[in-house]
């Protein structure tokens, strides 16, 4: 393995000699994702080839896996051992890989309950721009020695380093699941969700969709039962792949072919007034569009901002939009100043988050 | 510039009492919880606004003049002890709780807030801020996101950076930044996860928008005493094997035991030579489930007593015990270091095993408190400061206690913050290049390096000078740099 990692390391010296862009490739699942590249890479750095688990203590909460593991036997395994990943990352293919889960960023249905991929990172190893090997945090669960870098790479979408291995907590199943139906409209499921969210209810996952309500709760068979009374709706029977349609976008909803917007908001923010279709999830906080090419780009930006969040033009980005809400300028000063200090040459998948990271 | 010619431009745009500047008004800002370092600032500084920061910090950024926030003061790692030349800056004054939204389950507030000061305007609305440092009467909420505190409860809970949204940071060089959102995430690098826990080297926080979660129905508490502390660590592993995550999980052992006995009376077993305590919240019908499992793995476990709170009372009085650790042991020793290293919990034996042969070796006693579920131990080293050397000793043996957690695989902090207190230890947890990305991230937010210069990152310089002091099994450690 320490081969291959130098493999990396001379990919990553050469490109940087030259100043050539590297485009980091694990899976490809989420190769839609982010701003196509404005100068084609010189070369692709394929993380696949470096896989494989290097630790995993159910009894500790922590599995360290080589950044090249595919998602779904990292899943398996804890399977195995009745855990999880809490934050339900979608795969999107069979291919992909854990690397390219932090570094995309992305979380499930569960995040609003049990956290998003960067809350549950521990540590990474990392190749920097300069192929400098450097591993920061650890396995454990609490650590604040150094700043945390290992948080940072998740949804950075590879333009600070190359993440090598990672170490994530890991957390039980819930022992049962059950999902309630509702009729409602949008405005009305906002303000119901962000109640119950407010409750000690077991609720671990919401959406919004053609004017139904749904909600999972997850826990101790007699917690979900006594939450199923207080309540009511209906039961849903196949609530289980319903979510994974969710996450997987593989719902009805995400088919339409149509540019997919991605509106990270205040949960209670009221239906934002938006032509096309609208999917809701995480009590409010996530808001999916479905709309044509014909969508006021600034207007949706705005709206976003203005309930206090931000807007990615997340599929089918046919007209080419910038992807990514704009930063503000001291923001992006910052941002630059990163970059600079993790990929001095500029090489990591330039251009995907901001046109000059 | 002169502490008078820096307290005269300060004094231009700040009311007269907000800078103090003579050596007994500057004496109770000379340290934090720390007290074993101790240093008079330059200046004092007690700004009540964002735009009197904004001016403090333009003028120390064009002065080139260091400077050190504070919130109140309980940090534990020396993260606020002053500058000599620079201004420490109080943010106490900014204390207002600017506004809860209990539908979004948000509260606004300002970084001199106190960290229960929230939990109790939110109360109302049956919710509450989950991190709960054992300070949280006193810490303010900016020190809890400059440490990345964390609190009994973190297991289940998480660190404070899992419980914020959004920061206001003004840079040194007076500007602002909102970083994070009302949402749950926001657009471009996660700067809120590289704020938080960066202790004052980063930015000023000016404020805070933290999550408010719903105050669980019922919590109830399971005690169980053990004769061997190997029994205890198991039984906590066989409590997550059993698919629980414990609302708080925390261990003592047998000294801790006497002392806080001896000091409350909190009814623990004084022949166990560990108790644990095993708190679950949530439904009424989750915690009676999760209890009835608990009680049924201790025993499993071969817990020798096991005892169940049966109302709110005698549940804090459990907690109280444990909440009394650090009283206690003021009042069997006149002095204590208190260390916060993490461990695999795996390695707990062997870890306390290591703690109690340095105990001998040094003379010192040494009780262990361990937030176990989460593997983070505090050792507390029982030490005089009026005995001639013995601090020196104590340092000396704290200093061994975080090495063997790094050897063990663990961190040598879990939630203090490495402060001053921890920088040499920091050289052997990381490794030059590391270091230098730490540098690097410093000086993409504050290129001067005039934000608490000197704390939590060590220079390689320091690191070599030390490495050449400490050459462990004969590898030289930062090789490649110029010796002194």
């Amino acid at each position: 393995m320490q081969a291959i990692i130098e493999q990396y390391q001379d990919t990553i010296r050469t490109a940087a000699d030259n100043k050539s862009p590297l485009q980091i490739r694990g899976g490809g699942t989420k190769h839609f994702y982010g701003n196509a590249p404005a100068v084609q890479p010189g070369a692709f750095l394929d993380t696949t080839a470096y896989h494989g688990i290097v630790d995993y203590e159910p009894t500790e909460l922590v599995m360290t896996a080589r950044a090249g593991t595919r998602l779904a036997d990292v899943e398996a395994l804890l399977a195995q051992h009745g855990q999880m990943l809490a934050f339900e990352p979608p795969h999107f293919g069979a291919a992909a890989t854990l690397g390219g889960c932090v570094a995309a960023g992305l979380s499930g249905p569960r995040r609003a309950t049990a956290g998003a991929v960067r809350d549950f990172v521990l540590g990474l190893r990392l190749l920097d721009g300069t192929g400098k090997d450097l591993r920061f945090g650890g396995q454990v669960m609490k650590n604040v020695a150094g700043y945390d870098v290992s948080r940072l790479m998740a949804g950075a979408l590879g333009t600070l380093g190359v993440i090598l291995e990672v170490s994530l907590k890991v957390l039980p199943n819930p022992p049962a699941e059950m999902t309630l139906q509702f009729s409602m409209n949008e405005a009305a499921a906002i303000e119901q969700m962000n109640q119950w969210a407010g409750k000690p209810l077991p609720v671990s996952a919401t959406c919004h969709a053609g004017g139904e309500l749904f909600v999972r709760l997850s826990g101790a068979e007699s917690t979900v039962r006594a939450a199923r009374v207080k309540l009511g709706g209906e039961e849903m029977a196949d609530g289980e792949a319903f979510w994974q349609s969710l996450r997987e976008q593989t719902h009805g909803f995400f088919q339409s072919g149509q540019p997919l917007w991605r509106l990270s908001v205040r949960s209670t923010a009221a239906p934002l007034a938006l032509p096309g279709k609208q999917l809701l999830e995480w009590n409010g906080g996530l808001r999916w569009l479905s709309s044509d090419d014909g969508l006021d780009v600034e207007t949706t930006r705005k709206l976003a901002k203005d309930a206090g969040g931000h807007a990615i033009l997340f599929r089918n980005n046919r007209a080419r939009q910038t992807v990514f809400h704009p930063l503000e300028p001291a923001m992006m000063t910052i941002h630059r100043s990163l970059k600079q200090q993790f990929d001095p040459a500029g090489i990591f998948n330039r251009g995907r988050l901001y046109p000059d990271l | 510039m002169s502490a008078q010619a820096l307290a005269d431009r300060l004094r231009s745009f700040l009311p007269r009492e907000a800078v103090l500047f003579e050596a007994e008004d500057l004496r109770p800002y000379e340290c934090d919880g720390l007290s074993a370092y101790r240093q008079l600032p330059g200046v004092v500084v007690l700004p009540q606004t964002e735009e009197q920061i904004v001016k403090i910090l333009q003028l120390c950024y064009a002065t080139r003049t260091p400077l050190v926030a504070r919130g109140t003061g309980t940090g534990l790692s020396g993260g606020a002890l002053p500058h000599a030349q620079g201004v420490l800056m109080s943010l106490a004054k900014l204390n207002r709780i600017i506004a809860i939204d209990p539908l979004a389950r948000t509260a606004r507030v300002q970084p001199g807030v106190r960290n229960l000061a929230i939990s109790e305007a939110a109360a109302p609305h049956g919710l509450y801020y989950a991190p709960d440092p054992s300070s949280q009467i006193a810490c303010s909420i900016g020190g809890n996101v400059a440490e990345n505190s964390g609190g009994v409860h973190c297991l289940k809970y998480g660190l404070t950076v899992h419980n914020i949204l959004k920061l206001r940071v003004l840079t040194i060089g007076g500007e602002c930044l909102e970083i994070g959102g009302d949402s749950l995430d926001s657009a471009g690098y996660d700067l809120l996860a590289l704020m938080t826990g960066s202790e004052g080297m980063l930015g000023i926080v000016t404020e805070i928008t933290v999550k408010l979660i719903p105050k669980p129905e019922k919590a109830q508490l399971v005690m169980a005493a053990f004769d061997d502390v190997l029994k205890a660590g198991n039984a906590v592993a066989n409590v997550i094997a059993a698919g629980i995550i414990p609302a708080g999980m925390e261990m003592m052992d047998k000294i801790t035991i006497h002392a806080v006995e001896e000091f409350l009376h909190a009814g623990y077993d004084l022949s166990a030579a560990a108790i644990l305590l095993c708190e679950s919240d949530g439904s009424a019908e989750e915690v009676a489930d999760e209890i009835e499992r608990i009680h049924a793995i201790m025993q499993q476990s071969g817990a020798t007593g096991l005892r169940t709170s049966r109302d709110e009372t005698e549940r804090l009085k459990l907690w109280a015990g444990r909440k009394a650790a650090f009283p206690a042991a003021g009042r069997v020793s006149p002095d204590y270091y208190c260390m916060d290293g993490t461990i695999p919990r795996k390695r707990l034996a062997e870890v306390l095993h290591g703690i109690d042969q340095l105990s001998q070796h040094y003379g010192l006693r040494c009780m262990n408190v361990f937030h176990a579920g989460d593997g983070n131990l505090h050792p507390l080293i029982l030490y005089d400061a009026n005995q001639p050397g013995e601090l020196e000793k104590a340092e000396e043996f704290g200093g061994k206690i975080l090495e063997m957690c790094i050897h063990a695989g663990g961190t040598i902090t879990g939630e203090h913050g490495v402060g001053m207190e921890k920088i040499n230890q920091m050289c052997i947890q990381f490794k030059t290049g590391e270091l230098q990305l730490f540098h690097a991230v410093k000086a993409a937010f504050d290129p001067l390096g005039l934000l608490n210069p000197g704390k939590a990152v060590p220079t390689l310089h320091r690191c070599a000078e030390l490495g050449a002091m400490h050459v462990h099994h004969g590898e030289l450690k930062f090789a490649d740099l110029p010796r002194f």
